[in-house]
């Protein structure tokens, strides 16, 4: 059983016909978008993170056909002009980086958390607890606070 | 892929409610954190699917002019968190909302199905216990009320026939007014964990003494359940930390917490007592203020 669905994926409008059954993570890698990682498939890892119209969802536990009407942003799509975002940079420099598979949900949830956050003071607490849906077993989440830190700290400076 | 056999993305509850009747083996799916996750551990009952997803109708936080309030059973914790009239009148609300899961199921799973899977931890059963909401529910025969209190009925069941749909919570004026209110998650962690024990207080103090008091705990007993005993024991009572120290042994009447992989009963027994000081505690603060 199949339906057709229309959504913008990375400024990109896209018509498909989708299998009812499949997840919207499916969709996505299908569509060669491999920065969306299947960790745990239940909705506790965060590597599958998406935005789904600017809002951090699972896609794992997100079917597919629910993305009708949908405005979604993975990492691929997060360049300007041949330029990594400000957050993906952030991360560099802060070495947020170590074996990366938890990257791509982690940079999509901070990207959510900084736009929201915007010219708001924000401790170290709600940093954490927005990030509390992405686990990364490499890093200690230090770097990834300090990463976003250092982000909301460029924008209001 | 889900093990999704049949489909149905409806337009509006009346047309899932129609659907249902037609079917005894079909399941409502809404955000989707419980039921996508059941039919990959393979749980074959969930394959026949109801999809009331991103419905409108079951959208809206709405305050009536005589202040009640009525919730969505569509809404997600996240729209729950931020709505100005929650965050006003319902802090306690948005309080529980806010110890759901983690952000990304905050955004997607909706306080209707966590209410309707009967899970005996659900994070906004206790809040919604103390603050005596009324379940809207609509059927083949058209729309009921029920209260909360008659909603559990144990571990995963609850007082919805078949083909009945939750459309609305609804609490009213009287429920919350001048209330101060105070929610306690306990779990091995912060979150994206279930709760060992949760603690709901809402009180109203007058010159010092309990003028009501409403305490409800989850996993606390094979639903969620209110001490009632303890709360009739505080009226009239003087607020002080020798009286919520007796007030907290007394809870314990009415509830029977269960050995688990999670907590074993004694331990169990120890935080409910905690917990029953500290948010009362923290209850009585809010409404001395």
């Amino acid at each position: 059983m199949t339906r057709t669905i229309s959504f913008i994926l990375n400024n990109e409008p896209y018509t498909l016909d989708v299998d009812i059954r499949l997840s919207l993570l499916e969709v996505l890698r299908e569509q060669g978008l491999t920065s969306v990682k299947q960790g745990c498939g239940v909705g506790e890892c965060g590597a599958c993170t998406v935005l789904i119209d600017n809002i951090p969802v699972d896609s794992c536990m997100y079917l597919a056909l629910w993305a009708d009407g949908k405005t979604i942003r993975t990492v691929e799509g997060e360049s300007r002009a041949g330029e990594i975002s400000p957050v993906q940079r952030a991360y560099i420099d802060a070495g947020a980086v170590q074996c990366g598979y938890c990257t791509p949900g982690f940079i999509m949830t901070s990207t959510a958390f900084v736009e929201k956050y915007q010219g708001q003071a924000v401790d170290r607490e709600l940093i954490r607890r927005e990030h509390a849906g992405n686990l990364c077993r490499c890093t200690g989440y230090e770097t990834i606070i300090c990463a976003v830190e250092s982000c909301l700290q460029e924008q209001s400076s | 892929m889900f093990n999704i056999e049949t489909y149905n993305k409806v337009q509006s509850v009346s047309e899932a409610v129609a659907l249902l009747a037609e079917n005894s083996q079909a399941r409502v799916l809404a955000g989707g954190t419980d039921v996508l996750i059941r039919l990959r551990e393979g749980d074959d009952s969930y394959s026949q699917l109801i999809d009331i997803h991103d419905l409108a109708e079951l959208q809206q936080v709405q305050q009536l002019a005589d202040g009640e309030i009525s919730i969505g059973a569509g809404v997600t914790f996240s729209q729950l968190m931020d709505n100005r009239i929650i965050q006003e009148s319902l802090p306690l609300v948005a309080q529980a909302a806010g110890t759901v899961g983690g952000p990304q199921v905050r955004n997607v799973a909706t306080i209707g199905g966590n209410l309707c899977n009967g899970a005996i931890s659900a994070d906004s059963a206790a809040a919604l216990y103390v603050l005596e909401a009324v379940l809207e529910i609509e059927g083949v025969n058209g729309v009921r009320d029920l209260p909360i209190g008659k909603f559990y009925l144990g571990p995963g069941q609850v007082a919805l026939e078949h083909s009945e749909v939750l459309r609305a919570i609804r609490i009213p004026a009287v429920s919350y007014r001048d209330y101060g209110t105070h929610y306690y998650k306990y779990a091995m962690r912060n979150s994206m964990d279930i709760a060992t024990i949760g603690c709901a207080a809402a009180c109203k103090v007058k010159a010092g003494c309990f003028d009501t008091l409403k305490i409800a705990f989850t996993v606390a007993a094979p639903k969620p359940m209110r001490a009632l005993s303890a709360e009739k024991f505080a009226v009239g009572q003087a607020v002080t930390p020798e009286l919520i120290n007796e007030i907290a042994v007394l809870v314990l009447q009415d509830l029977n917490p269960r050995d688990s992989w999670r907590a074993s009963k004694e331990f169990r027994l120890h935080i409910i007592k905690t917990l029953a000081r500290r948010v009362i505690m923290a209850a009585a603060g809010v409404a001395e203020a």
